[in-house]
């Protein structure tokens, strides 16, 4: 088994990197999972698995993931703070490794609140800085979080963090994905795009403190179904923004769906071609997996390089 | 009520080691009863850095007060002149008091000088124990008077755990087994039956889980 993440060497070789997103099921059979990889294999270099999205009991994203990898892609395991204290996560993490995962996405989780057991206690006994640091230093310094030696077999993740944009304090959202490249996050995944202004006003700022050069970020895009979709993300979801602009144009659509799918591809073709600093895109076409391979292909990021 | 502990005077110091100016700020409620932030302690702790600082030629112009309340904005009001020319407030209140504080004094630098450890009382003279853990739903009816949320360190609902061993707790010899301890009681009121109901997975979102909780009595509220 290779000690190596192939996203990691996508990135590093300075090509445009393309990534996916896939959500476990709300239940024990893996064929959908497997599906979803299998029509994706060639479209992207890596794709996310979630962990329990929005709270909502799923497949675990280590299971899930083992799926994917032995559906020919490779997986990055996301890792929430809000359902295992320290000892769960190390023990989760030695496994994922062992079990051939190479990146984990660390990141705080929504609260339980939104998801399907809002009366749940919440863990958060490590939030997502301390992960990203603790997970370099099981890495990097071949230690526990608590300090104790791995006395073999260190797991070696290549480290990845989210960043929000479009969340407040504005400014201090570049503090904080600074903040997280020191801690040792090596890739950033953003929140989904739909206020390009915004997010080329927080690239200005990246960029001024030199950040593109540290970390590898990818933009994250969605695509979306309906005008609806677009308005309820707009006013129900926490953390996004989504201008007028583009309801309209969906509501104005002859092919909501048609047209859903031409927004990201025009986003992904701008954020490729006028945004410095970006390293590659993560799509995350929340129940709508089908349309990746169409979404690579027509943004001109097909065929994918292949590493060993 | 609130049990809070003074930090080590050495950290406090520490907080303020820039500052030439102190103030003081002793609370009346909870910490008064505890003998972590009166009247008494605030003047004890204001001298020992008072006395710190002039040895360490960086002498330090302290002055005390001690408010009726600082968890109540009526009692921080009556302040702002003592307030007005010092570099920082050292509160010997809980941690509602240095935040309400910090939220009056906007420019003021405000620092504790207690760690607020729990809700509890005292035992004997000097000796305070912890005894509710603030669940948002009690459930001590079914459990004897004896609350398992805080007195069992797994806050388990159908104990005792199989770490129960001669009525203490596998944590600490020192602590006991609240299930014991229930069980006990339960056993004395000839209510046994009661635990062998299954207790269910406990509402955490009325708990500290569900986010900051706010507690309103419309009744009582007057409009202005």
């Amino acid at each position: 088994m290779s000690n190596l993440s192939k996203l990691q060497q996508v990135l590093d070789s300075g090509q445009f990197t393309v990534t996916a997103e896939i959500g476990p099921p709300k239940h024990s059979s893996a064929e959908g999972i497997r599906h979803h990889a299998e029509m994706m294999q060639d479209y992207v270099d890596a794709t996310n698995i979630t962990d329990n999205q929005t709270a909502i009991v799923r497949m675990s994203s280590i299971a899930a993931g083992v799926h994917v990898l032995n559906s020919g892609i490779e997986p990055i395991i996301q890792m929430t703070c809000r359902d295992r204290n320290r000892i769960a996560m190390q023990s989760d993490l030695l496994g994922a490794y062992s079990l051939g995962m190479r990146n984990v996405l660390c990141l705080s989780g929504d609260h339980q609140k939104f998801g399907n057991h809002p009366t749940a206690k919440n863990v958060y006994d490590v939030d997502s800085m301390q992960l990203i640091e603790n997970l370099r230093r099981m890495r990097d310094e071949k230690v526990f979080f608590c300090g104790e030696a791995i006395k073999e077999a260190e797991p070696q993740f290549f480290i990845g963090a989210v960043a929000n944009p479009f969340a407040d304090p504005f400014e201090f959202r570049v503090d904080r994905l600074e903040k997280k490249v020191n801690a040792g996050a090596q890739f950033i995944q953003t929140q989904c795009i739909f206020d390009m202004e915004r997010f080329e006003r927080f690239m200005e700022m990246v960029r001024e403190r030199g950040l593109d050069q540290r970390v590898h970020i990818l933009a994250g895009v969605t695509p979306m179904k309906s005008w609806r979709a677009a308005s309820y993300m707009q006013n129900n979801v926490s953390g996004m923004i989504v201008p007028d602009e583009l309801v309209e144009r969906l509501k104005n659509a002859e092919d909501p769906k048609r047209e859903g799918l031409d927004i990201c591809i025009e986003q992904i073709k701008y954020i490729k071609e006028k945004i410095k600093g970006v390293h590659g895109v993560h799509i995350m076409a929340i129940a709508w997996e089908e349309v990746v391979p169409e979404i690579v292909e027509k943004s001109g990021l097909y065929p994918r390089p292949k590493v060993d | 009520m609130i049990v809070a502990q003074q930090k080590p005077v050495s950290e406090i110091a520490q907080m303020i080691s820039d500052c030439k100016k102190v103030l003081f700020l002793g609370c009346a409620g909870c910490v008064t009863v505890c003998l972590a932030g009166g009247e008494k302690e605030t003047d004890v702790l204001a001298s020992a850095i008072r006395i710190k600082r002039t040895l360490e030629s960086n002498p330090l112009e302290a002055t005390t007060f001690t408010c009726t309340r600082q968890c109540d904005p009526e009692y921080i009001v009556g302040i702002d002149n003592l307030v007005k020319d010092v570099d920082a407030i050292v509160s010997l209140a809980c941690g509602v008091g240095v935040q309400y504080l910090a939220e009056r004094f906007k420019d003021k630098w405000v620092v504790p000088a207690l760690d607020t450890k729990f809700i509890g009382g005292s035992v004997v003279h000097g000796l305070w124990e912890e005894k509710c853990g603030l669940c948002g739903e009690c459930i001590l009816h079914r459990t004897g008077g004896i609350c398992p949320i805080i007195r069992c360190s797994k806050s388990i609902l159908n104990g005792p755990c199989g770490g129960s061993q001669h009525g203490k707790c596998e944590v600490d010899k020192d602590v006991d087994c609240a299930w014991q301890l229930i069980y006990d009681r339960m056993r004395a009121l000839g209510k046994l039956d009661k635990l062998m109901e299954i207790q269910p997975i406990k509402d955490w979102s009325k708990s500290r889980d569900g986010g900051p909780r706010k507690a309103i009595r419309e009744d009582v509220m007057i409009d202005e």
